[in-house]
């Protein structure tokens, strides 16, 4: 197992060398001169000259993405030319307050989902079964910055129960209960569609697991349904249930770029999109790269932890 | 005339293979009362965008004339008017052709450009496979949304991007769907039959491969659809994707967000048709999975 997680750790760096790859090039091909736009239309050809021999620009494109590669590895990732700020300076805050999001929302979605799922499974083909599954579908087809929308109408523009902006009240008491009310809807919109998923998986899974023969041993022995469910099927219905909840954070990160610029969450996702918009090509590459490590650092770790909980998918 | 001709002449002539294994799937996916409704759907919300300017009661660019964010239930106004006074049914009617077009055209191109590179990889294998396989494992490493955000960042914001953006991030998913269904095909008796026969490559990929790994790539590309009217309104909702004033669903919610709280049903009138419209493709794409892939009917 310890030499399976090393081999795989050790197979990232192709990968992340790859991600680099992608996203060095990609940014070069943009139309458009850095130097230009760092100076403005009324630079000389000299100060434009300068610049892009200080910058490196007029170096071979190999050499410049060593050089790139080398300072993201060291935590430079450059400067912004639109806030004048470090990438990492801007986008490290961010990124932690879109780990509160992202992960408030994966820990919704998996509970949501494998209750429902659960119930679900433990009735199937009846009234509570159909509306469950019924749900599950639309909400999983549900836009999430359209569902975020419709909990703005009603928590905070009807019912003014939930506070519709922000991470914190501008003249609230602010710290954990301010948040927590602040994170309730965006986690709900985010989480809805990926708990959606999980919920459908799960009553799958756990219905083809209560047709096999060992549940019929179980139920035969006398065993209570609850005990059937929660102690013979759901332990072994747990591994795809997993690997499906990871894979749902990759939709989670980006159904969150939606649910932060609906709520005005101040995360990465938007942070994103304003770069986008302002052609900010520094903090775009950047966002970039920190979402992709991120992504594949937390696949590693569910392929890992599914390892660990299911002995079958171990290699021999 | 003996009996034995008369018999041969009296008897109705055999459908085809093809048209049997034709009727067959038209039995099955009819009998899907889901894939029914799901295609009845889309052709009403695609008829009704085909035949935007025979049927829609209103200008979709222009104010109707009454005050701006009427009501539902306004005569003459259906579904009320937004911001700008327009007309809102109108601009459903209109906006179905942006909004299913960008969901349909970069799930339809992916899969085209997804055949030629998974056939390729599947068929040829070797250091084919392995370039063409690695250098698409490295767009797994984003997640889907924002690789689309980023290469729209890239290469500026507008819905003719936005659809390239989304083609390019759907290539690897349907190539894999196409390399797996090559790989499976490529070994099994009848094509290694047809090889020994002598079959050229072309006739090989033609008459063998091709028709085991369309139907695998229909069903896939069938339910992205409805994932991409979804994220292609995202795209539009955050001004990425298709712009204003031209009137789209994403847009139409992105917009109605501004007077939220003076006028909600602007922003949630046009999501409710995203829901219905994605729901629907995805419907058929279950159907159409019942119907061509015989080990997934119930």
């Amino acid at each position: 197992m310890t030499v399976y997680a090393l081999q795989r750790l050790l197979g990232l760096v192709p990968v992340l060398f790859g991600i680099s790859v992608v996203i060095f090039l990609t940014m070069k091909l943009i139309p458009g001169d850095v130097a230009r736009a760092l100076l403005g239309p009324m630079a000389t050809d000299q100060s434009l000259a300068q610049l892009r021999h200080a910058l490196g620009l007029d170096e071979a494109i190999y050499v410049q993405y060593g050089k790139w590669l080398w300072r993201a590895l060291h935590g430079d990732l450059g400067l912004s030319p639109i806030v004048h700020k470090p990438v990492v300076e801007l986008l490290v805050p961010k990124f932690g307050n879109t780990l509160i999001l992202a992960g408030a929302s994966f820990g919704l979605a998996v509970v949501g989902g494998v209750t429902v799922g659960l119930l679900a499974a433990a009735r199937p083909q009846t009234v509570v079964d159909r509306t469950a599954m019924g749900v599950s579908l639309v909400v999983g087809n549900m836009p999430p910055f359209w569902l975020g929308l419709v909990l703005i109408v009603f928590f905070a523009i009807n019912l003014r129960w939930l506070p519709s902006l922000g991470m914190y009240s501008s003249r609230g008491p602010g710290g954990l209960e301010d948040l927590l009310l602040h994170l309730i809807m965006p986690a709900v919109a985010t989480a809805a569609a990926p708990g959606a998923i999980i919920a459908r998986m799960t009553r799958a899974s756990l219905l083809e697991i209560l047709g096999q023969d060992y549940i019929k041993v179980a139920r035969s022995k006398g065993l209570s349904e609850r005990a059937v469910l929660w102690l013979h099927a759901l332990r072994v219905a747990w591994p795809p249930i997993l690997t499906i909840s990871g894979l749902q954070l990759g939709y989670l990160l980006g159904g969150a770029v939606f649910t932060e610029e609906v709520f005005g969450w101040p995360g990465l996702g938007r942070q994103l999109v304003s770069s986008v918009i302002a052609r900010d090509v520094q903090v775009v590459q950047g966002a970039a790269l920190f979402i992709a490590v991120m992504f594949v650092l937390v696949n590693l770790m569910v392929d890992l932890l599914n390892l660990y909980l299911d002995p079958r998918a171990r290699p021999a | 005339m003996s009996t034995a001709t008369l018999a041969v002449e009296t008897e109705a002539p055999r459908p085809r293979r093809g048209s049997r294994a034709l009727a067959q799937f038209v039995r099955v996916f009819c009998r899907d009362r889901q894939a029914v409704l799901g295609l009845v759907i889309i052709a009403i919300t695609g008829g009704a965008a085909l035949a935007a300017p025979l049927i829609s009661p209103w200008d979709p660019l222009s104010s109707a004339g009454v005050e701006r964010l009427a009501p539902i239930g306004t005569p003459g106004h259906m579904l009320g008017t937004d911001e700008q006074g327009r007309d809102i049914l109108s601009r459903l009617i209109w906006g179905g052709r942006a909004s299913l077009m960008v969901g349909i055209l970069p799930t339809v191109t992916a899969g085209l450009v997804a055949l030629f590179l998974g056939l390729l990889a599947g068929d040829l294998g070797g250091l084919v496979d392995h370039v063409i396989m690695r250098a698409l494992d490295v767009f797994f490493a984003f997640p889907l949304v924002l690789l689309a955000i980023a290469i729209v960042g890239v290469i500026g914001p507008g819905m003719n991007n936005q659809m390239f953006a989304l083609t390019v991030v759907l290539v690897p998913y349907s190539t894999r769907v196409v390399r797996t269904a090559t790989l499976s095909v490529k070994h099994l008796d009848f094509v290694e039959a047809a090889r020994a026969l002598g079959a050229s490559r072309r006739r090989l990929i033609g008459r063998h491969l091709l028709p085991n790994v369309l139907p695998p790539l229909l069903v896939y590309t069938s339910t992205l659809v409805g994932m991409m009217i979804v994220a292609s309104a995202g795209l539009s909702f955050l001004g990425l994707g298709v712009q204003p004033p031209t009137p789209d669903w994403g847009v139409m919610v992105g917009n109605g967000r501004l007077v939220l709280y003076r006028a909600a049903h602007v922003a949630t009138i046009p999501g409710i048709v995203i829901v219905v419209a994605a729901l629907a493709f995805n419907f058929v794409g279950d159907g159409l999975r019942e119907a061509l892939d015989p080990r997934a009917r119930r």
